[in-house]
């Protein structure tokens, strides 16, 4: 570790800040520009994305767990199923299986 | 009613209804705080096993609940601290793994009431969350910042006590709990990302194609040399590039409306 954890997070924190504050309190107009607002919808969607898989895989102890949590939240969240009983299903899903799984 | 006193007589009555609405639009967003404080609280967790392993103690995961209030942005900024990577790299991911409120604060800032003060746009604004957002635009009107003040009084305890948590008992529990446990951020993700998916088949075919990019990223030999991190803001940018590039969202499909019914979910 060379670096310091508060000043990380205080970096993380300046920037969050910021995000959130400055286009509420600078934009009183909505933004016009075709390509750049299309950049930000599509941005949350992809950098989750991107964050989900492979990590998803990694994070369990055994990947065919991860997966099928990945699988089964993916099917859970088609089926209109909100925010907390998706984690809650992938959770569950990785725990049943590694009773098999892990010995 | 010691407080009507501090009101002229001639305003009595509309500073008597003053208070009478702000307190029962912070007892309304208390109420309304209460089932995502129960879901920030098994995500929060989930997000303290991830920084345990970045090497954080239970006081710094509490003191970035606190401060930031943003699951894929501390869950990447975590990232970043386990790679020992730079400053300005953390900067980036925080950006990128946090731009969707960016969006959510363009579409808040357009449903403020001109007479609002400054002071709660710099207050309100520290506080964006997916969830947030999503109830507090789902009330008609002009914005009522103590409605959100409520929600954030119960949300913001359970984000940060969460976080400890998931840091302190990471150590305690079984390995199998922790590993089960671990996915709970993962699944909040795929909640967020699938249903945009499911009504727009771009954003579809642009997750699949990230999930691809990603797996690819993590195994090809020169791109996964890169942190985590800069693979994460190098396969954002240039994906959200390419899609806004071909398939450009129409005037009427603006992201405020999409991050809305995303958000009015939980």
């Amino acid at each position: 570790m060379t670096h310091n954890i508060y000043l990380y997070l205080a970096v993380m924190a300046g920037v969050t800040y910021a995000i959130r504050v400055l286009p509420l309190t600078l934009l009183r107009r909505q933004i016009r520009n075709r390509f750049l607002r299309s950049f930000l919808y599509y941005v949350p969607y992809i950098t989750l994305a991107v964050m989900t898989f492979p990590a998803i895989i990694d994070a369990t102890q055994s990947p065919a767990a991860g997966a099928a949590a990945l699988l089964i939240g993916i099917l859970a969240a088609w089926l209109g199923a909100g925010l907390f009983p998706v984690a809650v299903l992938c959770c569950a899903t990785v725990f049943l299986l590694e009773l098999f799984l892990i010995h | 009613m010691p407080l009507s006193s501090l009101c002229g007589r001639p305003e009595m009555n509309t500073c008597n209804s003053f208070l009478s609405n702000h307190k029962r639009a912070l007892a309304d967003g208390m109420r309304d705080g209460i089932p995502i404080g129960l879901g920030y609280l098994a995500v929060a967790f989930s997000l303290g096993v991830a920084a345990r392993k970045a090497g954080l103690t239970a006081f710094q995961g509490f003191l970035a609940s606190l401060l930031n209030n943003a699951s894929a942005g501390e869950y990447a900024g975590f990232t970043v601290i386990a790679a020992d990577a730079g400053y300005l790299e953390m900067a980036l991911m925080t950006l990128v793994a946090n731009a969707r409120y960016l969006l959510m604060s363009c579409a808040l800032s357009q449903r403020f009431s001109s007479k609002t003060p400054l002071r709660h746009r710099l207050l309100l604004g520290f506080d964006i969350t997916d969830e947030l957002f999503g109830i507090t635009i789902a009330r008609p009107g002009p914005i009522q910042p103590w409605y959100t003040y409520g929600a954030i009084l119960i949300a913001i305890p359970c984000w940060s006590c969460g976080t400890a948590l998931g840091v302190t008992a990471g150590n305690v529990l079984p390995a199998r709990a922790v590993s089960s446990l671990s996915v709970a951020l993962y699944g909040m993700f795929i909640a967020i990302i699938i249903p945009a998916a499911r009504e727009n088949r771009v954003v579809a075919a642009f997750v699949l194609l990230s999930f691809l990019a990603s797996f690819a990223a993590a195994n090809l030999p020169l791109i996964s040399r890169l942190s985590q991190g800069a693979r994460t803001i190098l396969l954002t940018v240039t994906l959200s590039a390419l899609a806004a590039a071909f398939f450009p969202v129409s005037d009427t499909a603006e992201g405020g409306e999409n991050t809305d019914k995303k958000g009015g979910r939980p």
